[in-house]
């Protein structure tokens, strides 16, 4: 089993993507061109029928809306960020980000399970223990949270979709993600490398 | 008017309308999974120059669904107007960009690609997803303290078409040219610092590289539909609604509109300065007539529930304004039946009218000649609806809007 150690099982350079145990089970990655391509189809596809991009972070905050308007509606209800999305009798599932993120979750799902890569593991640098992989991919989560809504969107709703439809903002936004990701890269090597 | 986007609300129902994008996000899923997505060694190795793929996906990604976007929309198919155009917050992107950076070294997902992740079963997504939900969490209790810098720098619906004057199809060949030499670059990297071999690629990425190249060039071709051209594909039906006297509203349902609280009815006034600063009506937006095809941005992302009225002094600029602005898809447009110069006869008093008005004057020239430029500050102005009873038949039908409000981080 690949889970019995993970540690070891994902010894192998990234570059070759599969770990040396799971080669048997699961199916290579698509060509990335291929694999850009499609997306960039259903981009397209999303802007042409509805007339807006593709999503991940808005959905996961009304998400988290939800819990919070159920343990604490008062508290929603004074917050004027969140009274936008739950104030009063309004219902933050009635938003179309919020059925995006749950079809991407079923199709990330589905498709991992197709092609054998639905498997309970943690993916991680050979040099680095599983709980510091846990601690460090909470803490790089808050930050994309938090960062995601300063800037009013994620990779793929600002510099995915704004980017294609020319928004001068997204063009800036992807630009800092890739500086900011490549000035700590050095300093975080030891996780990944 | 072009087809799409189309109004998924109005065709399927409000709830039935999401399952079209439980259908897109179900393709998004699959597609960030087959291209390894999921993983998050292989998107970090990004930033370490051994393997390209985020950059390859995202950017690939972005030239075709850009290509598929100004094609569509120069031949018609597809109104650009109508499509989410993120609006730039420049110095809150740029720093929560720099933040999401470090979040995406450090934890070796952005939130899409986290999502894919736990759906696979892998632990360190599922919590990278817990840690996005933290994130949120933060930045909603926190951001009323900064929320002066989270609202700066705002610039609107700002595209690189009007940050550099240049056409739609010179951008798009050009970022198309950018998007492949950067590439190369990128496969010299995987080359040379990732040591991997090139040809597993396939040599039909060439063939690729230049179809997209020639797309580029036809939406180059092609263009972007002009003001006219857009007017000239509805002027046939529009122009019986301006004969049939279907957008002249009258003054009666004017003021029963401007009294409903569910609606915000915005009257836009297009004649020259010198007689807006002589009389207008209470907070009407001064538009002169070379400034209205510019401002068809502001008013389609405006809320679904406001009501525009054009106003001239008579009917004919306001008409002109209405086909430059209906042909840019901005919603419930209409324009104020006989205009300013009826607008001050119905609604001052005779003695007003017998001291200012003119024995004659021409088409759309101010009917009154006033001794000051007192703006809105005449009666007439803001009118009393309970004052005046007016009767009129009801013409305006609210329409609903296509395309969402929000971008999919809204």
């Amino acid at each position: 089993m690949a889970t019995a150690n993970p540690a070891l099982s994902h010894d192998t350079p990234v570059s070759q993507a599969q770990t040396a145990d799971s080669v048997s089970r699961a199916k290579p990655y698509v060509n990335p061109y291929v694999g850009g391509i499609l997306l960039g189809l259903v981009l397209f596809g999303a802007f042409f029928l509805t007339g807006s991009g593709l999503g991940a972070s808005g959905g996961l905050n009304r998400l988290l809306v939800v819990v919070e308007d159920f343990v604490a509606p008062g508290h929603v209800d004074r917050v004027p960020y969140l009274i936008d999305m739950a104030g009063g009798d309004r219902n933050p599932l009635d938003s179309w980000v919020v059925f995006l993120t749950i079809g991407t979750i079923v199709g990330g799902g589905i498709s991992g399970w197709r092609n054998g890569r639905l498997r309970f593991e943690t993916i991680k640098g050979p040099r680095i223990s599983r709980p510091t992989r846990w601690i460090m991919a909470f803490a790089g989560g808050a930050l994309m949270g938090f960062g995601a809504r300063m800037a009013r969107g994620c990779t793929s709703g600002q510099a995915l979709s704004g980017g294609a439809v020319l928004s001068v903002g997204s063009w800036a936004f992807m630009f800092a993600v890739f500086a900011g990701a490549y000035a700590l890269a050095y300093f975080v090597r030891k996780a990944w490398l | 008017m072009a087809p799409f986007p189309l109004a998924l609300s109005d065709l399927l129902g409000h709830w039935p309308s999401y399952l079209v994008y439980l259908g897109i996000g179900f393709a998004f899923g699959w597609v960030l999974e087959i291209s390894g997505f999921g993983n998050s060694t292989k998107l970090a190795a990004q930033f370490y120059l051994k393997e390209m793929t985020v950059f390859k996906v995202m950017f690939t990604a972005i030239i075709v669904g850009m290509v598929g976007v100004f094609l569509a929309s120069g031949l018609g198919l597809l109104d650009y107007n109508l499509i989410y155009v993120n609006p730039t917050y420049m110095w809150p992107g740029i720093i929560g960009g720099l933040i999401m950076g470090f979040g995406f070294i450090i934890g070796g997902f952005c939130p899409g690609t986290s999502l894919v992740s736990a759906a696979t079963g892998k632990i360190d997504g599922i919590i990278f997803v817990l840690g996005v939900f933290f994130g949120i969490f933060v930045f909603g209790e926190t951001v009323s303290g900064f929320e002066e810098f989270w609202n700066s720098s705002y610039m609107g619906r700002f595209t690189l078409m009007d940050l550099f004057g240049v056409d739609t199809g010179v951008l798009v060949l050009g970022i198309v040219v950018f998007a492949i030499v950067a590439f190369v670059f990128a496969e010299l990297a995987e080359k040379y610092i990732g040591k991997m071999e090139l040809s597993q690629f396939g040599k039909w990425r060439y063939g690729a590289a230049g179809g997209i190249i020639v797309m580029a060039g036809v939406v180059l071709v092609v263009g972007q539909p002009t003001n006219l051209d857009k007017w000239n594909a509805i002027s046939k039906t529009q122009e019986t609604r301006i004969t049939d006297r279907a957008i002249y509203i009258e003054q009666g349902e004017i003021l029963h509109l401007m009294e409903d609280a569910k609606l915000t009815v915005q009257v836009i006034d297009v004649r020259s300065e010198s007689d807006y600063n002589l009389f207008h009506v209470l907070d009407a937006i001064h538009v002169p007539m070379d400034e209205v095809l510019s401002y068809a941005d502001t008013m389609i992302s405006a809320p679904e529930n406001t009501v525009f009225f054009l106003m001239s002094n008579d009917e004919a600029q306001a008409t002109e304004a209405w086909k430059i602005l209906i042909a840019e898809s901005v919603p419930n447009l209409y324009v104020v039946e006989g205009g300013v110069n009826h607008w001050i006869e119905t609604f001052s008093d005779k003695t007003f009218v017998d001291a200012y008005q003119l024995p004659q004057h021409a088409d759309d020239a101010l009917a009154y000649s006033f001794a000051s430029a007192l703006g809105a500050r005449y009666p007439a102005s803001d009118p009393n609806p309970d004052v005046f009873e007016l009767e009129y038949t009801e013409k305006v039908e609210l329409q609903v809007k296509r395309g969402p409000a929000s971008g999919g981080c809204g």
